[in-house]
């Protein structure tokens, strides 16, 4: 095939292109994704019954306000690497920021705690409940967040495959945290750390297959 | 050359040829220099590119450079074709080629071993129909609609998904 001829297939009758496609594109998959794990956890864990209690208490928000930062910064991160040549500039740090934070509360709250009550701190009650459950409800965004992302166009393919993976992660993670009863920074620095990292993981994994084009 | 595209993003089919047309020179000579050990699949690679760039092109931000965007996509390709050949054949073909380095510039357009009517036989009638009719013999969507007897919002995804069926055959053919 000419080139003349390839050009002239392509151009002709090359309609208007929609503005905006990633970004819609996006808000399509995360409506979907968000409703998926929602109605999962109430299907098959339950709201917490004393959420009215809990919401009065600091730390379910910060319980919530982890998810909800690695939320928006690794949607920017995912929206960034599904176009070519998209910069991630500050991002990376942005994403390490609230981690961190929630770290240095929990190195705080464990040195406050007297030793023998550390381990109970860290393990909670519920550690491999959380390990299963929350990267189970990041299922519906990670695969919603992979079909945007196989009609954009990621060069980097295992980078776009962990942001894919760590947005359905922190949004698996804010919608664990309303059935989730435990309610000690250690536990969150730790397992709710673990269990979006899972998923996140899993994408970097996939993307190079799955992703191409 | 930015103009032309937005243009061409805008609707205008002639911006958008003229775009595709010197784009096509622009990657012909970014691989040309990065294949010197491949000169057979300069061709074919910027085919394939200028084809992936058509079927991206929505994924190009206007606030964003126009080269980054184009230089991000040829080398995703060229890195792609890289790691397929490197599982099929041993790459120490051609080197004795070095000594044509100077024979060809920019606008040496070869022919490609794409046959675009082989490719299209492949793809199912709701796809190929609508890009024989709209590509090929340049009838609108209303015509294409009637002529089919498809909606039109159906000639419309048959041509955006067979040019992706068709990229996606390219990729895996060689």
């Amino acid at each position: 095939m000419k080139t003349d001829e390839l050009v002239t297939l392509l151009a002709t009758g090359a309609g208007p292109v929609e503005p905006n496609a990633s970004s819609r594109r996006y808000a399509t998959a995360l409506g979907w994704g968000a409703f998926g794990a929602t109605l999962l956890m109430a299907i098959l864990l339950g709201v917490r019954p004393d959420l009215d209690a809990a919401a009065r208490l600091p730390m379910f928000w910060i319980k919530l306000g982890l998810p909800a930062f690695l939320t928006v910064a690794s949607l920017v991160a995912a929206s960034r690497l599904s176009r070519p040549g998209a910069q991630l500039g500050r991002l990376p740090a942005a994403l390490a920021a609230p981690v961190l934070a929630v770290w240095l509360l929990t190195a705080y709250v464990l040195l406050a705690a007297p030793p023998p009550e550390r381990v109970e701190l860290v393990m909670g009650r519920t550690w491999q409940y959380c390990l299963f459950s929350l990267p189970m409800l990041s299922v519906p965004v990670f695969v919603a967040t992979f079909w945007a992302m196989k009609g954009l166009a990621p060069t980097r393919l295992a980078l776009a495959g962990a942001a894919a993976g760590l947005l359905a992660g922190a949004i698996g993670a804010l919608v664990y945290a309303l059935h989730c009863p435990e309610m000690e920074a250690p536990f969150l620095g730790v397992w709710y750390v673990a269990g979006m990292l899972i998923p996140a993981a899993a994408g970097a994994l996939l993307g190079p297959i799955v992703l191409r084009w | 050359m930015r103009d032309l595209f937005i243009r061409g993003l805008g609707g205008d089919a002639a911006a958008y040829r003229a775009f595709l047309t010197e784009l096509s020179a622009h990657l012909r000579a970014f691989f040309r220099r990065r294949m010197s050990g491949l000169p057979d699949d300069v061709e074919d690679l910027m085919q394939e590119t200028l084809l992936a760039v058509h079927n991206q092109r929505h994924t190009y931000d206007p606030g964003q450079p126009l080269t980054a965007w184009v230089y991000a996509i040829a080398k995703y390709k060229l890195v792609d074709l890289l790691r397929r050949r490197a599982g099929h054949e041993v790459r120490n073909d051609a080197l004795d080629d070095e000594l044509d380095v100077l024979a060809h510039n920019d606008s040496e357009a070869a022919e490609s071993r794409l046959d675009l009517a082989k490719l299209l036989v492949h793809l199912p009638d709701r796809q190929r129909l609508p890009i024989v009719c709209m590509k090929l013999q340049g009838m609108s969507v209303v015509e294409t609609a009637r002529a089919t007897g498809m909606s039109e919002s159906a000639v419309k995804v048959g041509v955006h998904r067979g040019l992706k069926a068709l990229a996606a055959m390219i990729r895996t053919r060689r």
